[in-house]
């Protein structure tokens, strides 16, 4: 995933993750197909318009 | 020694009228209550409004430049058996939890409340005409800049400054979301784009305008000086916390309140950090907002530079060091708290070492890997109007809508757990008297609030019964007293009253 690229890792940290390359591999393959199975649910569920139903998503302010 | 950090939440949930032209939410929320009133109580109990005084502010003084929050007394107010109150707050339904003496069991509540939202929206859909829906969402903005509140409650020893209280407070709060934020697509801020701001870690940030203040609808403060403590005011505060999101994940939820109580706490017994002030708490509360890769530092009025994390370990090491000396009595007890110091712990070094590992326990996290996912498969701007869907979506009560309940989130609650307390109130504080009253005289019951109950025993006048001590009411204090008692003349005949 795109992000877990991106994401900053103290430079300290650099060697653990080397060291734990393949089972971290592994399961990021894993979520991956996780995710993959969520958005199909996904696109599944959402709102058929969904700019109309952001629209129309209007609220008194509260509290 | 601390107070015990008796607790509770509140929350205010957005409400859609779907396909009806004219939709006033003040109706539509009235229509959710009434319909779980109607449908699954025996008898409706409203609130008494006798003690309520939100105009009260803790620095002493009654600020009549600020916009003392109104009471709504025409507005629909009920109290359920499991000590909860139930009512249309502004334009929002809203529920309180009943005082609980920990964080599992303030959770448990919690969920207890969405299930009880779920049931209102499913029976008020059942009177409604075909094509028409109410819909329920446990969020906290509209996306439009409209935002609606999820507080927290916690009580605290009066003989404690209030302005130390403020000062030592702030941080904490300020740092705190990097772990309670809910996420949200965009910004509400003025003069803020999807370019500036494309995802952040909170609902609320974006509304919080003055570091102190009694306001809650305007010029948001972090730390809300509201003074009604709905117990004895010569020993308590209740601490009314605005500065957090309504969270999906009952992890957050958990750790929210239970990290909070133990810094309380630590406050209540002089042992908090207090050298970590941030140099601009406002400023600072958005920028760790928008700093979704958890990557800048802030300063501090010491000059130092430091993470909303560092602030955090702060905490943190101030936490063990006062658990070694008071262990965790006043917050729950020790499984309970070793329990949240490893939570506590454990995502904070996650948030530094893999904060995507927190995708089932975290909101935010498991939206951005959820919408990054949802982005790239789609190839969509973070502007498109799908991901406000799916930000709304995410939210969503309705069983067959909402995506939180479908992410695999983990659980700390248990559903039996959950039903039981739908109905039944917390056995360890003054709740189970007003809720074990409502379930067994409701007929002779005319108004309850958080500190007393009015009861109507035919002959006049009407008896009050107070309850200004949270801890008093228990189980185990009036657990057999109300077996015995089959009417409520005898119940307060024997209680003296």
């Amino acid at each position: 995933m795109a992000e877990r690229e991106q994401r900053r890792r103290s430079t300290s940290r650099t060697d653990d993750a080397e060291i734990e390359e393949t089972p971290s591999a592994q399961a990021g393959e894993e979520l991956k197909a996780e995710l993959d199975d969520l958005l199909d649910e996904i696109d599944g569920v959402l709102e058929t318009n969904a700019e109309e139903f952001v629209k129309n998503y209007v609220q008194k302010g509260g509290e | 020694m601390a107070v015990h950090k008796v607790l509770g939440i509140e929350t205010e949930f957005g409400i859609l009228h779907r396909n009806e032209g004219d939709s006033n939410p003040v109706a539509a929320s009235s229509m959710i209550i009434n319909a779980y009133v109607n449908g699954f109580l025996e008898r409706r109990v409203g609130w008494d409004f006798e003690d309520e005084h939100p105009g009260l502010d803790a620095r002493g003084f009654n600020e009549f430049d600020a916009l003392a929050p109104e009471i709504e007394t025409h507005l629909v107010n009920a109290v359920l058996t499991n000590g909860a109150r139930y009512y249309v707050d502004h334009a929002h339904p809203e529920l309180a939890t009943p005082e609980c003496t920990d964080a599992l069991q303030c959770t448990t509540y919690d969920r207890a409340a969405e299930e009880i939202l779920i049931r209102s929206m499913d029976k008020a859909n059942e009177l409604l005409p075909d094509g028409e829906e109410l819909v329920i969402h446990k969020n906290n903005s509209d996306g439009k800049g409209n935002s609606y509140g999820c507080h927290e409650n916690y009580l605290v020893d009066r003989s404690v400054p209030f302005g130390r209280i403020v000062q030592e407070i702030m941080p904490f709060f300020v740092s705190r979301q990097i772990f309670c934020g809910a996420g949200k697509v965009g910004s509400e801020a003025p003069g803020l784009t999807h370019s500036d701001v494309p995802f952040q870690i909170t609902q609320r940030a974006d509304f919080f305008e003055e570091e102190v203040g009694l306001e809650t609808t305007l010029k948001r403060p972090i730390v809300n000086t509201r003074d009604e403590p709905h117990a004895d005011s010569k020993k308590y505060r209740r601490l009314h916390v605005i500065v957090g999101d309504a969270n999906m994940s009952e992890v957050q939820t958990y750790l929210k309140l239970g990290v909070t109580a133990i810094v309380l706490a630590m406050i209540d017994d002089n042992m908090a950090p207090k050298d970590c002030a941030f140099e601009a708490s406002v400023q600072t509360l958005r920028k760790i907002s928008y700093d979704i890769d958890l990557s800048m530092v802030h300063r501090l009025a010491t000059g130092e530079s430091v993470s909303a994390i560092d602030v955090q370990w702060a905490y943190y090491a101030a936490a063990e060091k006062w658990a070694d000396r008071n262990g965790f009595e006043v917050i729950g007890g020790q499984d309970i708290g070793l329990d949240l110091m490893k939570r506590w712990h454990d995502v904070l070094e996650a948030l530094e070492n893999d904060p995507d590992s927190l995708a089932d326990s975290i909101d935010w996290i498991a939206k951005r890997r959820l919408y990054e996912g949802y982005r790239e498969r789609h190839n969509l701007k973070w502007s498109d109007p799908k991901l406000a869907a799916l930000d709304l979506q995410y939210h969503d009560l309705r069983p067959d809508k909402g995506l939180a309940r479908r992410i695999g989130l983990k659980r700390i609650t248990d559903d039996s757990e959950v039903e039981t307390a739908i109905g039944n109130p917390p056995p360890s504080t003054r709740a189970y008297f007003r809720g074990r009253c409502l379930e067994r005289y409701p007929d002779a019951i005319v108004a309850a609030n958080w500190d007393s109950m009015v009861f109507d025993i035919g002959t006049d006048p009407l008896r009050r019964v107070p309850m200004l001590e949270p801890l008093r009411g228990t189980a185990a204090h009036v657990g057999n007293l109300l077996d015995e008692c089959t009417t409520a003349a005898e119940l307060l005949r024997r209680l003296g009253t």
